[in-house]
C-alpha cells in the first residue's frame, strides 16, 4: 500500500502545478480516468486476501475523494483567473464620448414663451392665436384707439398699401376671441408683433403675451394677485412688485408693473389694467354685467431678465454660439 | 418733457428731496425717465470780466487775458475764438473740479502762466454749446458765484407723459399733480391783466369757430429790437430743452412751458388785411418757419391774411410773418384750438411740435387770457413796447363742456376690489380740482376745465385708484368656475415637434417675418410678394412666403463665422397674397449643412445628404401616428436640386418639399451645394389621428426575400406601395434592404432587394400560400414596373 501514499502526494504536487484547465484535466485523467492510477489500484483489490479488502477499498476510495476535491478546487481557481483575464481584455476607455447625434436647442424666446404658456394654461387660461396681418379695426379702433388718437403715435405701425397693417400688439386676438366666443373668457394670446422701430433697444419684430379675463366681478385686486403669482412662478422666487399708474387706451385704470431686482432697482416688466368699457361694448359685452382685466408682457424682455441676455438684437441673429447657450431643451 | 426742478419748486415746494419728488411723480403716473443734475459742481466758478485780451507770444490760437473777478485780477490763457475785452464770462479758479472731473491747477500754457480758465457752456455741464466761452450779461457782477447767478444747482426732470395727460404738459400741470400727491400748497396761477397803453387792435376773423372756439389777439408796439432775453429765462428754456432765439419767441416758449398754452407772435408790419382763422383750401401752400412748404386742404385749420395762409393753426407758424431782429410791432396770438382740429394734422406734415403735442391732447380752454397777459408782461419787461387791449373772439357753445359724471360707490368697489372710504373719495376728487356733489349711491363729479380725460365713471375710478394708491389695493385670488380647456388629440403640439427637432440636433431659429424681395425670389422663383408701405429697410420689406430665405441666410451667416456644421429649424407663419385676402400659413422648415454627426472618434465624417434630412422629416411626420398616409414622390422646387427634390404628399394634397439645395442658389448664397433642407405646412403635416386598436395575430410571420432588376428611374417607393396593397392582406410589411447599380448590373437598370413579411391573422401560412403571394408580387413588379427577377 506504499503505492497509495506515493500516488496521493504526487497527485497533490501535480494538481498544484497544473497551470491551466487543460493540464489539470490531464492530471485528472491520469489519476481518476478509466485507466487512471487510483482506478487501477481498485482493480488490484481482488489480489488481496478477503479480510483485508474492505479496509483497503475504503482507503483507496478516501484517496480518490481527496484527489477529486483537490482537482475541483484547483479548477475553480483556474476558471476565476481565466474569467478575470477575459474581462480585463474587454475593458474600454469610458471617458470617450458616446456615439451619435448632438442635441440642438429651443430658441430662448420660445423657451420663455412656452414657459409663460405653461404657467397660464395650468391656471385655466386658454391659448388663442390670431392673424399677424390685421386691419385697423381690430388693432386700433376696437381697442378704443380711434383714428388720430395720440396713442397711435405710441405704436410705430407697419402698413400695407391696401390699408392693412402688421399688428402692433396681440390685443386684436382678444377682440376676435370675444367676438367669436363671447364672455366669460380666460385667455392668453402669445405671438409675434411688429413696430416700425430699429435701434439698440428695439427690433422691428418682437414677441408678446397678452392675457384677458372677463367675468362677473373681476377686479383690480384679482389682477394684482394673478400678476404677482405669475412673476413669482416665472422667476421661481419671491418677488416684490410695484403697480404704477399708467395709460393704455384699452384699459382703465391702467398700470405698469415693476419688479424689484436683486440689485434694488425697479425693472418694468408688464403693462395691465381693467378692460375699458368701450372695448367691451365694441365686442357686444355689457360692461355693467361684466368686468375684466388685461395684461401684456414683452417676451424678449422677460428672456433677457431670466437668462441675463444683454443685447436684444442677438435674439434674431440666430448665431449658433448664442443659441447653443440655450441647448438641451 | 423736460422741466427744471427749481422752476417746479417755484410753484409747489414739498419738503422732500429730489429723489423722493421724482419717485412721487412716477407713482402718480408721470413716469420720470431721468433726473439729471445740472451745475452741481460749480463751486469754484465765478463771474469774470475780461479787461484786456492780448496775443499769446508763442501760440497763434491762444490769447492771454486779464480778468477781473471781484476785487482781484487774474491772468488767464484762453483758446476761445469769442473772447473779447469787456465781456463777462464764467471763470473757473484753480482748485475747481469741473463736471467732467478735471481738476484745475495753476499752470503754464506754452510758457505763460494761467490762473484759471474761462469756460464754455459744455465745459460747465450746462448744455451742448462748446464752440466758445459762455457769454454772461453785462450787468453780472464780477466775482459773483455762477451758481447763484444761474439759480443752480438744479435738476432736469424728464417726464414720459402718457397721451391722456395733456394737462400735465407744463410746469403748472406737473405742479398741480405734486400738490395733489404731497399736500404742499400750489402757488396762485392767475395773472393780473396788463394795463392798455394804446388803443391799437388788429382785426381778427374766426370763420371756423367749431375748430377754434376762442382766439385772443393783442398788439404790442414799439419793442426794442436790440433787447436780449435775460439770462434767467434763457437758462430755464435751456434746461427744458429749448434754445433762446428772439425775445418774442422766447417769451411765448416760456409761457408755453410754464402754463402749457402755446402762443404765437407775428411781425405786425408783415401782416396784410385781417387775420383769419379758417379751414385751408385745396391748392393753397406756404412756407413754414422751418423752411418747408406746407400744402393744405380743408382738413387743416390755418391762420391766414390777405396773402393766404401764414400758419398751420396750433402746429407751426409761417415764414412770411415771423418776427425778426428788425421787428418793432408784434401781434400776440393765444388761441384754443380743439383737439379734434389738431389731432393727426402735424403728423401729416411730418411735424411734431411743442404746440401740436399740447393742442392735440387738449390745453385748458380757460387759459388763453391768463397766458397772453403773462406773456405781455414778460415781453414789455424785457423789450419794452406798448400793449393794446385784448381782442377776443369766442364761441362759448363750441368750447369743451365739463358735464358732471356719476361715480357709484358700488361700481368703484367692484372694479377695484376694495372699498375706499367715502371721505377719501371726496377728498381725492376735490384735491384734483373737481367739483363734487354727494348723491345717494355715490357722487356727482364735475372735472376742471383743464382735464380732457375725465368723461366716464371709469376715468374717475382710475383717478381714485391713482391717488389712493395702487399699493393700497389688496391682492385677492379670483374665485369662480374654470371650464376645462379643449385638448385636441388629433393635433401634434408645436412643443412636441420642437422637442423632436431639438433631439435630432437642430437649433431653433427665429428669423424676421419680412425679408429681402430679391432673396425671396431667388429661393422661391416667384414674384407677387406682399410688400410693406413703410419698411425699415429694403432687406426687410416684403412678407416672407417661406421660412427658407430667412433660414438659409442664418445658415450662411453661421457658416461665415467658421461653423462647419449648422442645423437650424423654425416654426413660423408665412404669408401668401394678395393683401386683400392674405393667407397666413404656419410652416416647419429645416436646413442642414456639414457633417450629419458632430465630429467624433467612433464614426467616420459624412456630410448630411438627402436621406439624412428625409429621416429627420419622417421622424417628425411620424409624430401624428399616421405616417403611413404620407408619401414622398419626385417633385420640384426652385430652391432645390431638380434630381434631389421630393414632394411630400398626404393623399393627393401637397404638404411641402425636401431636397438638396439647388447649386445655382447655393452659389448665390455662398453656401456649399451639399446643404439639405425641407419645408412643410404645419397643420397638414401634423394632423394626427386618434389610435384605433385592432387584435394582433398570434400566428407566426414568414419572410420571403426577392431581388429584381428594374429601370433606374422607377421609384422604389411606388414599388413597395404596390406590394403593400396586394390582395388578401397577407403582406404586413415590405422592406427594402438593398438598392444597387453598377458593376454586374446592366446599364440603366438597378437591382432592388425586397423582403416581404407575410402573416395571417387566423392561422399559420402554408408554403403553398406563401409561394402564391411571392408569385403575385413578382407578377405585379413585372407588369407595372417592367421588373424581372434577378438570377
Amino acid at each position: 500500500m506504499l503505492d497509495l501514499e506515493e500516488i496521493e502526494s504526487r497527485a497533490r504536487e501535480d494538481i498544484a502545478g497544473a497551470a491551466d484547465l487543460e493540464s489539470l484535466d490531464r492530471v485528472r485523467v491520469r489519476l481518476l480516468g478509466k485507466k487512471g492510477e487510483l482506478t487501477g489500484l481498485l482493480k488490484t483489490l481482488g489480489q488481496l486476501p478477503a479480510e483485508e479488502r474492505p479496509a483497503a477499498g475504503q482507503r483507496i476510495n478516501a484517496a480518490k475523494r481527496v484527489v477529486a476535491d483537490a482537482i475541483n478546487r484547483r479548477r475553480e481557481d483556474l476558471q476565476a483567473v481565466a474569467l478575470e483575464n477575459e474581462l480585463a481584455s474587454e475593458s474600454l476607455d469610458v471617458t470617450l464620448a458616446g456615439r451619435g447625434q448632438s442635441q440642438g436647442g429651443r430658441h430662448p424666446v420660445i423657451r420663455v414663451l412656452e414657459r409663460i404658456e405653461t404657467i397660464f394654461r395650468n391656471a385655466g387660461f386658454e391659448v388663442r392665436e390670431g392673424p399677424e396681418i390685421e386691419d385697423d379695426f381690430h388693432n386700433f379702433t376696437a381697442l378704443n384707439i380711434p383714428e388720430n388718437h395720440p396713442a397711435r403715435a405710441m405704436h410705430d405701425t407697419f402698413y400695407f398699401p391696401g390699408g392693412h397693417l402688421l399688428r402692433t400688439h396681440t390685443s386684436p386676438v382678444q377682440i376676435r376671441a370675444m367676438k367669436k366666443d363671447g364672455v366669460p373668457i380666460r385667455m392668453i394670446s402669445p405671438g409675434r408683433v411688429y413696430r416700425c422701430d430699429s435701434d439698440q433697444t428695439h427690433t422691428p419684430m418682437f414677441h408678446q403675451v397678452e392675457g384677458l379675463v372677463i367675468d362677473r366681478d373681476v377686479s383690480f385686486a384679482n389682477l394684482k394677485a394673478v400678476l404677482h403669482e405669475f412673476v413669482e412662478q416665472f422667476f421661481e422666487q419671491r418677488a416684490t412688485l410695484r403697480f404704477r399708474p399708467s395709460y393704455f387706451p384699452f384699459t382703465e385704470p391702467s398700470a405698469e408693473v415693476d419688479v424689484l431686482s436683486d440689485q434694488g432697482q425697479w425693472l418694468e416688466i408688464l403693462g395691465c389694467g381693467m378692460v375699458h368699457p368701450n372695448v367691451l361694448r365694441n365686442v357686444g359685452v355689457d360692461p355693467e354685467r361684466y368686468t375684466g382685466y388685461a395684461f401684456g408682457m414683452g417676451v424678449e424682455r422677460l428672456a433677457m431678465l431670466r437668462y441675463g441676455v444683454r443685447d436684444l438684437r442677438t435674439f434674431f441673429d440666430n448665431d449658433l454660439a448664442f443659441l447653443e447657450q440655450f441647448g438641451g431643451r | 418733457m423736460k422741466i427744471s426742478e427749481k422752476w417746479l419748486r417755484r410753484w409747489v415746494d414739498p419738503d422732500v428731496p429730489t429723489e423722493a419728488l421724482v419717485e412721487r411723480l412716477t407713482l402718480a403716473g408721470l413716469e420720470v425717465d431721468s433726473a439729471e443734475p445740472v451745475g452741481a459742481a460749480l463751486d469754484g466758478v465765478i463771474v469774470g470780466e475780461v479787461l484786456e485780451v492780448s496775443r499769446h507770444p508763442d501760440a497763434d490760437r491762444l490769447t492771454v487775458c486779464r480778468v477781473a473777478a471781484g476785487g482781484e485780477e487774474r491772468q488767464v490763457v484762453c483758446g476761445a475764438p469769442n473772447v473779447r475785452s469787456g465781456m463777462r464770462s464764467a471763470l473757473a479758479v484753480p482748485g475747481t473740479v469741473l463736471p467732467n472731473g478735471v481738476k484745475l491747477r495753476k499752470a503754464k500754457l506754452r510758457g505763460v502762466a494761467s490762473e484759471g480758465m474761462l469756460c464754455s457752456v459744455a465745459e460747465l455741464g450746462l448744455g451742448e454749446e462748446a464752440d466758445g466761452i459762455m457769454e454772461l450779461p453785462g450787468d453780472a457782477t464780477p466775482g459773483t458765484s455762477l451758481a447763484e447767478l444761474l439759480d443752480l444747482p438744479d435738476t432736469v426732470i424728464d417726464i414720459d407723459l402718457t397721451p391722456n395727460r395733456g394737462d400735465c404738459f407744463s410746469v403748472l400741470g406737473v405742479a398741480r399733480e405734486v400738490a395733489t400727491f404731497t399736500g404742499a400748497p400750489l402757488a396762485d396761477s392767475s395773472r393780473e391783466p396788463v394795463a392798455d397803453a394804446t388803443d391799437d387792435v388788429y382785426p381778427i376773423e374766426v370763420s371756423a369757430p367749431d375748430r377754434c372756439p376762442r382766439f385772443i389777439g393783442r398788439v404790442v408796439k414799439g419793442i426794442d429790437a436790440h433787447a436780449r432775453t435775460p439770462l434767467w429765462m434763457q437758462e430755464r428754456l435751456r434746461r427744458c430743452g429749448l434754445r433762446s432765439i428772439h425775445p418774442v419767441v422766447d417769451v411765448t416758449n416760456y409761457v408755453l412751458l410754464e402754463y402749457g398754452q402755446p402762443l404765437h407772435g407775428y411781425d405786425l408790419s408783415l401782416l396784410s388785411g385781417a387775420l383769419q382763422v379758417r379751414n385751408g383750401r385745396s391748392g393753397e401752400s406756404f412756407e413754414l418757419l422751418d423752411g418747408r412748404i406746407a400744402q393744405v386742404d380743408d382738413e387743416v385749420l390755418v391762420i391766414a391774411d390777405d396773402s393766404g395762409p401764414i400758419g398751420l393753426a396750433g402746429i407751426m407758424g409761417g415764414a412770411s410773418t415771423a418776427v425778426t431782429d428788425n421787428t418793432a410791432d408784434v401781434l400776440l396770438e393765444g388761441a384754443f384750438f380743439t383737439p379734434a382740429a389738431i389731432a393727426g394734422r402735424a403728423r401729416r406734415f411730418g411735424l411734431h411740435t411743442d404746440a401740436s403735442m399740447r393742442f392735440e391732447r387738449g390745453v385748458d380752454p380757460e387759459g388763453q387770457r391768463r397766458a397772453i397777459e403773462y406773456a405781455t408782461r414778460l415781453l414789455t419787461t424785457i423789450a419794452g413796447g406798448s400793449p393794446g387791449p385784448l381782442t377776443e373772439r369766442v364761441e362759448e357753445s363750441d368750447l369743451p363742456q365739463r358735464t358732471p359724471v356719476n361715480l357709484r360707490r358700488s361700481r368703484l368697489a367692484r372694479v377695484l376690489g376694495v372699498s375706499v372710504p367715502d371721505e377719501d373719495v371726496k377728498g381725492i376728487l376735490e384735491r384734483l380740482g373737481m367739483t363734487v356733489a354727494v348723491a345717494d349711491d355715490g357722487w356727482r363729479v364735475t372735472p376742471p376745465s383743464f382735464r380732457f380725460d375725465l368723461a366716464i365713471e371709469e376715468d374717475l375710478i382710475e383717478e381714485i385708484a391713482r391717488v389712493y394708491g395702487y399699493d393700497e389695493i389688496p391682492e385677492i385670488r379670483a374665485r369662480g368656475a374654470v371650464a376645462l380647456p379643449a385638448v385636441t388629440e388629433t393635433r401634434v403640439d408645436r412643443e412636441r415637434v420642437r422637442s423632436l427637432m431639438v433631439d435630432r440636433g437642430y437649433h431653433e431659429a427665429i428669423t424676421y417675418s419680412f425679408v429681402d424681395p430679391g432673396r425671396q425670389r431667388d429661393v422661391l422663383g416667384q414674384e407677387g410678394e406682399i410688400a410693406l408701405s413703410n419698411p425699415i429697410s429694403h432687406e426687410l420689406s416684403v412678407m416672407r412666403a417661406s421660412l427658407l430665405p430667412g433660414l438659409l441666410e442664418a445658415l450662411a451667416r453661421n457658416l461665415s463665422r467658421q461653423r462647419e456644421r449648422v442645423r437650424l429649424f423654425e416654426i413660423g407663419v408665412c404669408f401668401a397674397g394678395p393683401e386683400s385676402r392674405v393667407e397666413e400659413i404656419l410652416r416647419l422648415s429645416a436646413v442642414a449643412a456639414g457633417p450629419v454627426l458632430p465630429e467624433q472618434w467612433a464614426e467616420a465624417v459624412r456630410s448630411a445628404d438627402f436621406f439624412d434630412i428625409k429621416s429627420d422629416l419622417q421622424a417628425a411626420l411620424a409624430l401624428g401616428g399616421n405616417a403611413g398616409d404620407i408619401h414622398v414622390q419626385p417633385g420640384s422646387h426652385p430652391a432645390m436640386h431638380p434630381g434631389q427634390c421630393g414632394q411630400v404628399m398626404r393623399g393627393d394634397k401637397t404638404l411641402g418639399h425636401l431636397g438638396r439645395v439647388h447649386p445655382v442658389l447655393a452659389g448665390k448664397l455662398d453656401v456649399p451645394d451639399t446643404v439639405v433642407l425641407f419645408e412643410v405646412d404645419f397643420e397638414g403635416a401634423f394632423a394626427g389621428k386618434v389610435p384605433a386598436s385592432s387584435p394582433i395575430s398570434r400566428f407566426p410571420s414568414v419572410r420571403r426575400d426577392i431581388a429584381v432588376l428594374v429601370a433606374q428611374e422607377v421609384p422604389v417607393g411606388t414599388m413597395t406601395q404596390a406590394l403593400a396593397s396586394l390582395p388578401g392582406e397577407m403582406v404586413k410589411a415590405v422592406r427594402v434592404f438593398d438598392v444597387y447599380r453598377g458593376k454586374g448590373i446592366e446599364a440603366g437598370l438597378k437591382s432592388v432587394a425586397l423582403g416581404l413579411i407575410l402573416q395571417e391573422s387566423s392561422r399559420t401560412l402554408t408554403d403553398d400560400e406563401t409561394d402564391a403571394v411571392v408569385r403575385s408580387a413578382v407578377q405585379i413588379l413585372k407588369s407595372r414596373f417592367g421588373a424581372r427577377l434577378r438570377d
